[in-house]
């Protein structure tokens, strides 16, 4: 059941009318029952693999905080406990429980792992060594990355004594299993998202329009935009003989429209729809495109998966007591400025390593990770000489630079993201350098756009949104739209909505050949 | 404290330390700078910080990492 079908409106209307007309306290109950239907519509079959990772993470964070409670009634009710026996009571706790989170960590990402990766690792070893295994050819179940990472954050987090294991096992389920963020993320946090999601909400008119409204925004992105340009970007991508030189600039352009409203806006779609059950689920985004480097784009784009890389691998990684000794010994060889760099660095290439890995089995995934680092890597250290430039020139501080900032941020990272269209490595790196070879310029510009199945109509519609989009990311800076929209009259608030909706109907992008069902980040 | 201070100055000496109370909330100390002074404070004080007290509440302030400093050479 895709967000984008008639299924899952008919779905949402009857959860929603349950949801405010059943007694308060069954609100939870009812969205874990809607989340595992959900879920079952996409393959009932699948439902085993959500179920394994949600019940053995309750049941190990449950384990660890007995672990805790039992430390602490310990030291609590022993008389005349010395400073010693206290560290060492301690000491086995946190072993204990370090052993029922290793458990389920190596369970459930070993799931993930053997789902997502072996038919990864058995075409490498079948190249590698000329070998003739044959492929597994599992199915991924739907967010299979996005939960078991939920989950991983849990367990990580119970055991680090952040928050109390979740005691009931169903209002754990859901938090797993909540299912606005099943299709794309985001990567909740626990925290973040159990209060609103268990609590009971009362009818709030203007918590629900304004839920329905960001739903209607997410749906003009994903139907107006990504779906219009999928067939264009499919068609230079899947055509690399047919299609080089300037098409290869127009698919790094279009590629980046494409994924930011697709990705974006079906974030719009999960927290809307999530608003206006009571439920707030954590930004993802935070404009993206007006970032002025790769460092800030990554901190505004994806946010979930960023910080759960940067919490959960790249500090533990940076701080182990590995990584101190392998920083005592580059210092010692390699002296102090070059030394101190070395566990900042190590743990960086592991962190886009695993980021590239987690969107997809694929090379192309590992280079564009591995590419992502080592432009970071070259920022950060020609930092201090970009600093000297900004106190010596006085434009660097102007709007104009940091328009200019935001385009080069814009292309760097879509030279980048060509990685995830065309089929392998080797090819993107020879399609790449063909944009400056002179092919293929006269062609596309004298109707060769045109034969993607998109009219010059669809490119002024397109061309129309990116510019509705860009304004509504200038209003974001002065704070939600929602809110600046509620502020108007409301002859201009429904006369806004109203065309949002007609334009969707009317522009969105359907027909023979379309496939609504796959937002891009739902493959990963 | 004095070590710390001069750690944290190499980093950024455009920064007022004994008055900035918002490094992380306000970007000035990124992931880079954390570690790097994470390190820093192992090699030059012994002291190792856990991944859990990586928290913003720790590092917004000198006074508040000074703290968590006293508090781990304490365990």
């Amino acid at each position: 059941m895709s967000f984008v079908s008639f299924e899952f409106l008919l779905f949402l209307l009857i959860l929603f009318v349950l949801y405010y007309t059943l007694p308060r306290r069954f609100q939870w109950m009812l969205l874990l029952v809607g989340s595992l239907v959900f879920y079952a519509f996409a393959s009932p079959k699948y439902l085993i693999y959500i179920a394994v990772t949600a019940m053995s993470t309750w049941a190990a964070g449950r384990a660890i905080s007995a672990e805790y409670r039992g430390r602490d009634s310990y030291i609590k009710e022993t008389p005349d406990i010395t400073k010693e026996q206290k560290k060492a009571r301690k000491e086995a706790a946190k072993k204990k429980a370090k052993t029922i989170m290793v458990l389920c960590l190596v369970l459930n990402l070993g799931i993930l792992a053997v789902i997502k990766y072996t038919d990864f690792f058995i075409s490498n070893i079948n190249s590698l060594f000329g070998a003739d295994i044959a492929f597994m050819r599992f199915a991924l179940p739907m967010g299979i990355s996005f939960y078991t990472f939920m989950s991983a954050g849990y367990i990580i987090d119970v055991f680090r004594g952040k928050y109390a294991a979740e005691e009931n096992p169903a209002r754990f389920a859901l938090f797993v299993s909540f299912f606005p963020q099943l299709v794309q993320g985001p990567i909740s946090r626990f925290d973040d998202l159990s209060k609103s999601l268990y609590e009971e909400h009362a009818f709030d008119a203007q918590s629900i329009t304004h839920g329905a409204w960001r739903v209607l925004w997410g749906y003009f992105k994903k139907m107006v935009v990504a779906d219009r340009l999928a067939p264009l970007v499919a068609g230079i991508a899947g055509s690399p003989d047919k299609y080089a030189g300037g098409y290869v600039l127009a698919l790094i352009f279009f590629y980046s429209l494409q994924i930011y409203a697709d990705f974006t806006g079906g974030i719009d779609i999960t927290i809307g729809i999530a608003k206006m059950f009571g439920v707030k689920v954590t930004e993802n985004f935070d404009r993206p495109f007006f970032s002025r480097n790769i460092a800030e784009f990554w901190r505004r784009w994806h946010i979930t998966m960023g910080t759960w890389f940067k919490d959960y691998i790249f500090y533990p990684v940076s701080v182990s007591k590995w990584m101190m000794k392998v920083s005592k010994w580059s210092r010692a060889k390699l002296g102090n400025t070059v030394g101190k760099r070395v566990p900042v660095y190590l743990s960086t290439i592991l962190v886009w390593l695993a980021t590239g890995i987690w969107h997809g089995a694929s090379w192309n995934f590992v280079v564009w990770g591995l590419l992502n680092c080592v432009v970071i890597m070259i920022s950060q250290e020609i930092s201090p000489l970009y600093d000297k430039f900004h106190k010596r020139f006085s434009f660097s501080n102007t709007k104009g630079w940091d328009i200019f900032q935001m385009f080069r941020t814009f292309w760097l990272m879509g030279f980048l993201r060509v990685l995830d269209v065309y089929r392998d490595v080797p090819l993107t790196f020879r399609m790449v350098p063909t944009i400056f070879s002179g092919r293929g310029w006269s062609e596309m510009f004298s109707g060769g756009l045109l034969k993607f199945g998109l009219s010059t109509a669809d490119f002024v519609v397109v061309l129309a949104a990116c510019i509705v989009m860009l304004v509504v990311g200038i209003l974001q800076g002065r704070g939600t739209v929602c809110g600046q929209l509620s502020e108007k009259p409301r002859a201009v608030r429904w006369t806004v909505i109203w065309v949002l909706i007609v334009i969707i109907i009317t522009l969105g992008a359907y027909g023979i050949g379309y496939d609504a069902a796959q937002f891009i980040y739902n493959q990963f | 404290m004095e070590t710390l201070m001069d750690i944290l100055t190499e980093l950024h000496p455009d920064v007022d330390f004994d008055s900035c109370e918002t490094l992380v909330d306000d970007k000035i100390l990124d992931s880079f700078d954390i570690i790097t002074i994470i390190t820093e404070l192992n090699s030059q004080l012994d002291v190792t910080i856990p991944a859990d007290k990586i928290v913003p509440e720790n590092f917004n302030s000198a006074k508040a990492l000074w703290a968590l400093v006293e508090e781990l050479q304490d365990e």
